[in-house]
């Protein structure tokens, strides 16, 4: 199968931060790859190395079978870019940032003018095109964003947090674009926090954090690996945890945490008919009250508790009896 | 995008396997490629020296347009080589030539003129730093980085509009200029030769501004730090007041200064007074050479600086 991202032992530090500590990657032609982690887990950074925005300490890297340091031009080429921050000119239109980005993409004066028109008008844009992109809102930045990364018909595409500040309608959106052109064959890298973005478009999730692969498969491998579903559940006050942990013992598969001080709490469950009344039964047994629950499908925060031991955010824990 | 016809070329090195089609072992990869197509690896790159040239002044003049379309857009930008000229010229004719005796004769408008032009060209000269370091706040230079452009087209683009809107300065000027009084001796040709020179000079300074706006934080910072290097250099010369009356220490510097040799070119083709200062040297017997030797020497020094500071502010 052809390779169209190819990274090995890629190391990148900024003075005494390590973003990447020795990160691999492979992502065939025509399929899309996430990474996941946590902002600061060095996701950009590989994206800048891919992109030859950043060059790696040590490593190596080929898209589309250049090599990133040396062959950067050839990269360009073959790329399209849309990065976390919106790159558009907010003193052109969105029209003429197209025809700019085409024209400096190698594309003549005339498809360029096509090649604008027809972006605007699968992104939703023909009405906004003449109007200065100053005047946009977040999401049609986004949208022309994304519009612009596309000018020249990359083979490869990296898109850096594409949906991160999208409406749930632009987000079903920009993934629909995402599916449409890898099903003409273009291999995609994207980063995301949100495990369902990568549920929803990946073929292969790589979990990232201090700058290295922690965990990689496909999205139901990483699912299934971190154990399915999670209980969250929200106490009418706070009780010790260690009372709540010892009543729900027989229905967890592994540590209760509880945040809010002691109010909700959450832990990995096992799905099974009446799961949610057993377990509401159990706490009302103990004497815990409860005013929310809900047992829901695994999260960020979830892959990351189950593969690091440590939560994104500050929490109190306690290993189940 | 459904109409675009991506098919498979293969790149030329690299993993991916040399041949033409998408002919991987896979079978699964084959047929896709036929019915659906894949996307394009391209390798091509423009040939030759002149296919090369010509694409990169294509990204200097797309580059060029865009910082016009900013110009129109904000046509505020522009108050720099618009008002401020008309409002120095005539502030300066009527309150320094008011008092001013020009040594070997002549009036103080005829005199000022050639100054003036310099100096609203020098200060103006900063709107590229601070166009660059706007350019770098704002994430455009990101989304150029990643085009397959020549990337020094950002910088030479800005510094073309500059200098259009130089020439937009001068003109004015000179409209001023004739406005309150200011009359050319010589020819028509010796006129504009002067405009010339001083507009290859901006030219030549938009360079290290360049570097400057490369160097600064932010657009404001670029902005203060060019004013405490532009203000002495337009001030500490000959373009405003003859030298003769400067300190002994002052008169070296100002007479040794780019913005003097300048002016005193500008002035000779204008055929307007110049007066000889006190003090002799090689820029002051030779000022439209110097003039242009300064020009060249610091459009030599700093555009190679400004291109290697541009890939070291864009490439972590």
């Amino acid at each position: 199968m052809t390779m169209m991202i190819e990274a090995q032992g890629l190391t990148k530090s900024y003075g005494a931060v390590k973003a990447l500590s020795g990160l691999d990657l492979c992502v065939p032609q025509g399929s899309i790859l996430a990474l996941l982690g946590p902002n600061g887990a060095g996701k950009t950074t590989a994206v800048r190395i891919l992109t030859t925005r950043a060059n790696p300490d040590s490593g190596s890297a080929r898209v589309a079978g250049f090599d990133v340091h040396h062959q950067g031009p050839q990269v360009r080429r073959n790329i399209g870019v849309t990065a976390q921050d919106v790159t558009v000119d907010g003193l052109l239109t969105g029209r003429q940032n197209l025809v700019m980005a085409a024209q400096l993409s190698g594309i003549g004066r005339r498809e360029a003018a096509e090649r604008a028109s027809e972006l605007l008008s699968r992104f939703n844009l023909v009405e906004a095109g003449g109007r200065v992109v100053k005047g946009y809102s977040g999401g049609m930045r986004r949208r022309l964003d994304l519009a612009a990364s596309l000018v020249a018909a990359p083979p490869v595409l990296f898109l850096d947090e594409p949906t991160t500040g999208l409406d749930p309608t632009s987000r079903a959106e920009v993934w629909d674009v995402i599916r449409e052109l890898t099903s003409q064959g273009v291999t995609v890298l994207l980063t995301t926090q949100y495990l369902d973005e990568a549920d929803q478009l990946a073929e292969q999730v790589v979990v990232v954090d201090h700058g290295r692969a922690i965990a990689e498969g496909s999205p139901d491998e990483l699912k299934r690996s971190i154990g399915g579903a999670r209980l969250e559940a929200t106490l009418s006050r706070p009780f010790p945890l260690d009372t709540v942990a010892s009543a729900l013992a027989s229905y967890v598969s592994g540590p209760v945490r509880a945040t809010h001080e002691g109010r909700r709490i959450s832990a990995p469950v096992t799905t099974r008919t009446g799961l949610a009344t057993a377990i509401v039964r159990a706490l009302d047994e103990a004497g815990i009250s409860v005013d929310d629950v809900e047992v829901r499908q695994p999260s960020l925060d979830d892959v990351f508790f189950a593969l690091t031991g440590r939560p994104a955010e500050e929490t109190q824990e306690v290993a189940a009896a | 995008m459904t109409d675009v016809d991506y098919v498979y070329e293969s790149p030329t090195s690299g993993s991916v396997p040399s041949g033409s089609a998408v002919a991987t072992s896979d079978g699964r990869d084959g047929a896709r490629t036929t019915t659906q197509g894949a996307s394009r690896v391209s390798s091509a790159s423009p040939s030759g020296t002149v296919g090369i040239v010509l694409s990169h002044l294509r990204d200097v003049w797309v580059i060029t347009r865009r910082s016009l379309v900013h110009i129109m857009r904000e046509p505020m930008q522009l108050s720099d080589v618009t008002v401020q000229p008309v409002l120095f010229t005539v502030l300066f004719v009527y309150i320094f030539g008011s008092g001013m005796v020009i040594p070997g004769g002549g009036s103080y408008t005829n005199f000022a003129i050639a100054g003036l032009l310099t100096m609203n060209l020098v200060t103006s000269s900063m709107g590229t730093g601070v166009g660059l370091a706007t350019d770098l706040a704002t994430g455009m230079v990101e989304r150029f980085r990643t085009l397959p452009m020549w990337r020094a087209s950002v910088l030479v683009g800005r510094t073309i509009s500059d200098l259009l809107s130089a020439a937009v300065c001068a003109t004015i000027v000179a409209l001023t200029g004739l406005v309150v009084g200011w009359r050319p001796e010589h020819g028509i040709l010796s006129v504009l030769a002067g405009f010339g020179v001083a507009l290859l000079f901006s030219y030549a300074l938009t360079w290290p501004t360049a570097c400057l706006g490369l160097i600064a934080k932010a657009p404001e910072s670029a902005m203060s730090i060019g004013f405490v290097v532009i203000f002495p250099l337009a001030f500490v010369s000959n373009s405003l007041v003859p030298t003769n009356h400067m300190p002994s220490w002052l008169q070296t510097v100002a007479d040794w200064n780019p913005v003097s040799a300048v002016t005193s070119s500008v002035r000779d083709l204008f055929g307007n007074p110049n007066p000889v200062p006190l003090h002799q040297g090689w820029p002051v017997n030779h000022p439209l050479e110097a003039a242009v030797v300064w020009s060249l020497a610091l459009i030599a020094v700093s555009a190679p600086l400004a291109a290697y500071l541009f890939r070291r502010r864009t490439t972590d």
